[in-house]
C-alpha cells in the first residue's frame, strides 16, 4: 500500500479516533524545548497505536513573524510544482526551504516544505487578510488532491505525521526548536489507515486543536457548519470541532467562555437555577447554537496567538487534567503525564465537564489591555 | 334499486355467551344490533356495521366478534374489492366517496425503512435512568449568531418570540365542532400537564378553554371561524392553515347538525348552519399575500406570538417553504399524505400530497442550502405512529411532530374511519349530546398524559443508546439513520446512507 491521500478511504460517515493529548504553555512567554512534551506523550504511549501524532508550535518563527508559514505536504513532484505556481500567484514567497528531517521510525514520509509568505490580495476585495489566507489554504487542499497545507500560521507551525509522538518529534528534529506553548497529540483511530494529512493537530491561520473524542451529534453539527460555507472534507470530528472555534471565536467573536458553554452547555435544570440575567444569556446560547452542542466524549485543547483552551464535554466521558507550576499551565489526558515532566506542581485539578480551562500570555494580556485603554480614551 | 354493495363487515354473536343486556344495542351509534323481544334475541344488520370495535369492548360476556365479510367479489389483484365496491356505491349515488382519517395504503411509509443508531465501543451509550436526558424543545426563529455587551456578558442580540416545549410532540390540529368539548378540553388539559401544546384547529377556542391559551396554537384557515382578537391573544401561537395532507388543495364542510349552540357562539356562525371552509385562503392567491397576512397577525399580536404556516406536503413543498420563510413564517408545519381528517373525498385522501419523511427531508435540506434553516422551527406530522417514528422525523430534520390520530386512538378511536358520518360511537368526532358523555375529561387527559410520558421515556432511551442527551443532538442528525429497501434516489432524497454503509 502506498502513500494514502485519503483520509477516509472506507467512506464512512467520520473517521473515528481515541486519542491522547498533552499541552504546556509557559504564560511568561518564555520559550522552551520539546524534551518535556516529547517525555509526557511517551508517557502516554498506550492512548495511540502508531497511526498518527503531531505537535503544534508556538513562537518558533520570531525572525519572519509577521509572515504567514505554510506548512505543506505534497504527494509527488508534480503536485509540488503546480502547488509552487499556485503560491506564486497568490503570495509573495519570502523564504522557503525543505522542512529539516532526519531519519526516524516514521511511515511512508511525503515530501515536506515550508514557505513564509504575504498575501497578494487583489485590492478590490473586501475581505481580510486572514480570511484570504483561508480560501487560498481551502483551495489547495480540496482543489489539488495531492497537496495539503498543514500549518499556515505566523510564528507558529505544525509537525505531524505517521508514527507514535516521539517519533514524530525526532522525525521533525524537534529537539531543535523552541516555542512557548506546545500541544501534542497522539491518535488511536479505529478505522482508517495512518494518513499524514489526517493526524492532529488540525490547523488554520494560528488556530490549532487537538482532539480526543467521538461526537455522536456530528451529524448535525457538521450540517450547521456547512450553512456557514464549512466543507468538512476530513470527515473526522476534530475537523468540525476546528471549524466551530473558527466560526464563534474568530468569525463571531464571542468569549472562550461563551464559546465553552455553546460546545457544553449546562443542564437545562442547572440553567433554570441561574440568576435572570445569566439565565438568559445560556437559554440563548442553546435557542442559538444548540445544533453546535458537541454530544458526546470529547476533549480538546485548542490553541492560538498567546492562548490555549483546554475543554471537556459537558458529562465528562474522556479523561482531562490540568496543573500548573509557576508560570506553566499543562492540560494532559493523563495526570500522569503531567506528574512525569513536572512532579511537584503547585496545583493539579480534574476540571469538570463544560468548564474551560484557559492559559494566556501575560504580555499578550498587557497588549490588549493598552489597546482597549486607547479605545476607550478615544 | 337494489343495491349491489355487500356489507364490509359481519357480526358474529355467540348466542350461548350472549346475556341479552342490550349493551351492545346501546352503544352502537349505526343500530347494527337491535333486540328482538318476542324471540329474546339480538340482531345483526350487518351493511351498518363500521368495525369500530366498540360493541366489542363493551360486551360483558365477550360474546360479539366482527369479521371482515368471508364473501368477497373474485379476487382480482388490479380491480380490487375497494375499486369494485367504490364503483357500486357510486353508480348507486351519484356521489363522492367520502372517508375519515389519514391514508390507509400500504406504499407510502418510508419509516419502517429507516433504522436509528446505537453507540458501541468507540463512544459510550448513556442510561437515561440514572442520568439527565433532555427533551426541551423551542419552536421560533433564531438568529444566525450571539452578540454579546463585552462587560458583563449580556445579550445584545433580540430575539423573535420563543415557546418552550418539555417534549418535542404537539397535538395537531382538531378543529372544535368536528370533535366535542369534552375532546378539545382534554386536549387542553394534557398539553398543559405535559408542557406542550395543542391546536385548536380552524373551528375557534371555546371560551371556557381561554385560561388554556398558553398551550395552545390557535389557528386561522380559510373559513376565519373563531377568529377574533381575544382569540389570537389567548393562544402561545398562531397557525395560519393554507392545507392539510388528508386533503391538500381541498376546502372543509362541517354539516350544520353538528352546529350546535356553543359551536355556533364559538365559531361565530349561526345555530345549524354548515360551516363551509373554501379551498384557499380567499385574501392569499400568492406568496406576497401570505406575507401580508403573517404580518398581519403579528401587527395585531403585538409581535410576541410566532405564527405557524402549515401546508400540506406536496411535490414542491421544498420550494414554497422557502418562500414562506422568507414571507415571515417563524415555524414550517409540514403535513405529510398519511394525514388525518374528520372527512375528506377518500379518491384525494390516498392520490394527493407525498409522503412527509420526504418532505422533511427535502424542506430541511433546501432551507440549510439557502441559509435560512434557523429562521425557522419546523414541525411535521401525518402517520406518526411511535417514538420511533418522533425521533426519525427529528434525526430527518424536523424540530418537532405533530401527532393527532394516535391522540386520538389514545383516547378510544379505533380508525375506523367513518368521522365524517359525525355519529362516531366513541364520543370523539361528534357533537350529538348523547355520544359526546362517552369522554369523561378527566380519564381522557390522563390517556393522552400517558401516551406523551410513555413516548418520551422511549426518545429518553433511544437518545441514550447513541449516546446524545439532548434532543437538539438528534435534530437533522441524519448519520444517526439508515435505510434499508430503499433505491439510490430515495436514499438521495433522504439524505442517509444504506444499512451497512
Amino acid at each position: 500500500m502506498g502513500l494514502s491521500w485519503n483520509n477516509n478511504r472506507y467512506g464512512e460517515d467520520k473517521v473515528s479516533d481515541a486519542c491522547g493529548l498533552f499541552g504546556m504553555m509557559d504564560t511568561s512567554g518564555k520559550r522552551f524545548s520539546a524534551k518535556d512534551p516529547v517525555k509526557a506523550m511517551i508517557n502516554m504511549h498506550d492512548r495511540g497505536n502508531g497511526l498518527g501524532a503531531g505537535f503544534a508550535v508556538y513562537g518558533i518563527y520570531p525572525e519572519y513573524k509577521q509572515y504567514y508559514a505554510l506548512h505543506i505536504m505534497y504527494m509527488d513532484k508534480i503536485a509540488k510544482a503546480n502547488t509552487e505556481q499556485f503560491l506564486n500567484d497568490h503570495f509573495k514567497v519570502v523564504f522557503e526551504e525543505e522542512i529539516p528531517t532526519r531519519e526516524a521510525n516514521v511511515w511512508n514520509p511525503p515530501i515536506l516544505w515550508r514557505y513564509f509568505v504575504e498575501p497578494k490580495k487583489p485590492s478590490i476585495s473586501t475581505i481580510s487578510l486572514d480570511d484570504y489566507v483561508v480560501d487560498q489554504v481551502m483551495r489547495i487542499n480540496t482543489e489539488t488532491g495531492k497537496s495539503f497545507v498543514f500549518s499556515s500560521g505566523k510564528d507558529m507551525g505544525v509537525f505531524k505525521g505517521v508514527g507514535y509522538p516521539e517519533d514524530i518529534a525526532d522525525f521533525f528534529r524537534l529537539d531543535e526548536y523552541e516555542g512557548h506553548l506546545w500541544t501534542c497529540h497522539s491518535r488511536f483511530p479505529t478505522n482508517t489507515p495512518g494518513w499524514w494529512g489526517g493526524a492532529h493537530p488540525f490547523n488554520i491561520l494560528d488556530w490549532t486543536v487537538v482532539h480526543n473524542g467521538e461526537l455522536s451529534s456530528y451529524g448535525i453539527n457538521k450540517r450547521y457548519l456547512e450553512m456557514f460555507g464549512y466543507k468538512c472534507t476530513m470527515q473526522t470530528d476534530t475537523e468540525v470541532m476546528a471549524y466551530t472555534f473558527d466560526l464563534l471565536m474568530r468569525k463571531q467573536k464571542l468569549p472562550i467562555e461563551l464559546v465553552s458553554k455553546v460546545l457544553a452547555p449546562p443542564l437545562w435544570i442547572e440553567i433554570e437555577e441561574m440568576p435572570s440575567k445569566k439565565r438568559e444569556t445560556y437559554e440563548s446560547l442553546r435557542q442559538c447554537y444548540g445544533s453546535l452542542l458537541m454530544n458526546g466524549p470529547f476533549a480538546v485543547i485548542v490553541a492560538h496567538k498567546g492562548e490555549m483552551i483546554g475543554l471537556s464535554d459537558r458529562i465528562k466521558l474522556r479523561p482531562f487534567t490540568a496543573g500548573v507550576k509557576g508560570d506553566i499551565l499543562y492540560l494532559s489526558s493523563e495526570q500522569a503525564a503531567i506528574r512525569a515532566v513536572s512532579p511537584n506542581l503547585d496545583k493539579v485539578w480534574n476540571p469538570k465537564g463544560g468548564e474551560p480551562v484557559v492559559g494566556r500570555l501575560k504580555e499578550i494580556l498587557f497588549e490588549e489591555m493598552a489597546v482597549k485603554k486607547v479605545a476607550t480614551t478615544i | 334499486m337494489i343495491t349491489h354493495s355487500q356489507p364490509e363487515f359481519v357480526v358474529e354473536r355467540d348466542q350461548d355467551l350472549c346475556l341479552r343486556c342490550k349493551v351492545c344495542v346501546n352503544q352502537c351509534a349505526y343500530d347494527t344490533h337491535s333486540y328482538d323481544p318476542e324471540e329474546d334475541v339480538i340482531v345483526n344488520k350487518d351493511e351498518n356495521c363500521v368495525n369500530c370495535q366498540r360493541c366489542v369492548t363493551f360486551c360483558p360476556s365477550k360474546a360479539i366478534e366482527i369479521k371482515q365479510n368471508p364473501s368477497k367479489f373474485k379476487e382480482n389483484f388490479h380491480w380490487t374489492q375497494e375499486a369494485v365496491s367504490g364503483i357500486k356505491l357510486q353508480s348507486e349515488t351519484g356521489g363522492i366517496i367520502l372517508t375519515g382519517m389519514g391514508c390507509n395504503k400500504p406504499e407510502f411509509t418510508y419509516w419502517d425503512r429507516l433504522l436509528l443508531n446505537a453507540s458501541q465501543v468507540t463512544n459510550p451509550s448513556i442510561d437515561p435512568l440514572r442520568e439527565p436526558m433532555e427533551l426541551i424543545t423551542y419552536l421560533g426563529s433564531k438568529p444566525n449568531k450571539l452578540k454579546f455587551e463585552n462587560s458583563d456578558i449580556s445579550l445584545e442580540t433580540k430575539f423573535s418570540p420563543q415557546i418552550r416545549l418539555e417534549t418535542p410532540i404537539l397535538f395537531s390540529a382538531i378543529s372544535y365542532g368536528a370533535v366535542s368539548f369534552n375532546v378539545h378540553q382534554s386536549l387542553a388539559r394534557a398539553a398543559n400537564e405535559v408542557g406542550t401544546l395543542f391546536n385548536t384547529g380552524e373551528g375557534g377556542l371555546d371560551r371556557r378553554l381561554y385560561k388554556h391559551g398558553k398551550n395552545a396554537i390557535v389557528q386561522v384557515a380559510s373559513g376565519r371561524f373563531g377568529v377574533k382578537p381575544d382569540y389570537l391573544n389567548a393562544g402561545a401561537a398562531i397557525e395560519i392553515k393554507i392545507g392539510q395532507g388528508a386533503k391538500p388543495g381541498i376546502g372543509g364542510h362541517l354539516p350544520g347538525e353538528k352546529v350546535e349552540q356553543d359551536i355556533s357562539k364559538t365559531r361565530m356562525i349561526p345555530v345549524g348552519t354548515d360551516a363551509l371552509s373554501p379551498a384557499p385562503q380567499h385574501d392569499i392567491y400568492s406568496i406576497e399575500d401570505l406575507r401580508q397576512l403573517i404580518f398581519a397577525l403579528k401587527e395585531a399580536t403585538d409581535y410576541t406570538k410566532p405564527v405557524s404556516v402549515k401546508i400540506a406536503a406536496v411535490h414542491n413543498s421544498a420550494a414554497i417553504s422557502s418562500g414562506m420563510v422568507r414571507a415571515g413564517a417563524d415555524i414550517i408545519a409540514l403535513d405529510g399524505v398519511r394525514g388525518s381528517t374528520g372527512a375528506a373525498p377518500r379518491i384525494i385522501r390516498d392520490n394527493v400530497g407525498i409522503p412527509i419523511e420526504l418532505a422533511i427531508a427535502s424542506v430541511d435540506q433546501r432551507l440549510r442550502d439557502e441559509g435560512i434553516r434557523n429562521k425557522a422551527s419546523i414541525i411535521v406530522g401525518g402517520g406518526i405512529r411511535s417514538s420511533a417514528d418522533v425521533t426519525k422525523a427529528i434525526a430527518l430534520g424536523a424540530d418537532a411532530v405533530y401527532i393527532a390520530t394516535a391522540a386520538l386512538v389514545s383516547i378510544g378511536c379505533t380508525i375506523c374511519q367513518k368521522c365524517y358520518t359525525g355519529k362516531c360511537p366513541w364520543g370523539i368526532a361528534t357533537t350529538d349530546p348523547y355520544l359526546v358523555k362517552r369522554i369523561n375529561p378527566d380519564i381522557a387527559t390522563r390517556r393522552l398524559v400517558n401516551l406523551l410520558r410513555g413516548w418520551n421515556n422511549e426518545i429518553k432511551e433511544i437518545m441514550g443508546g447513541m449516546g446524545i442527551n439532548a434532543i437538539e443532538s438528534v435534530r437533522g442528525n441524519r448519520l444517526s439513520l439508515r435505510g434499508v429497501g430503499l433505491s439510490e434516489r430515495e436514499l438521495k432524497v433522504l439524505g442517509i446512507k444504506l444499512a451497512g454503509e
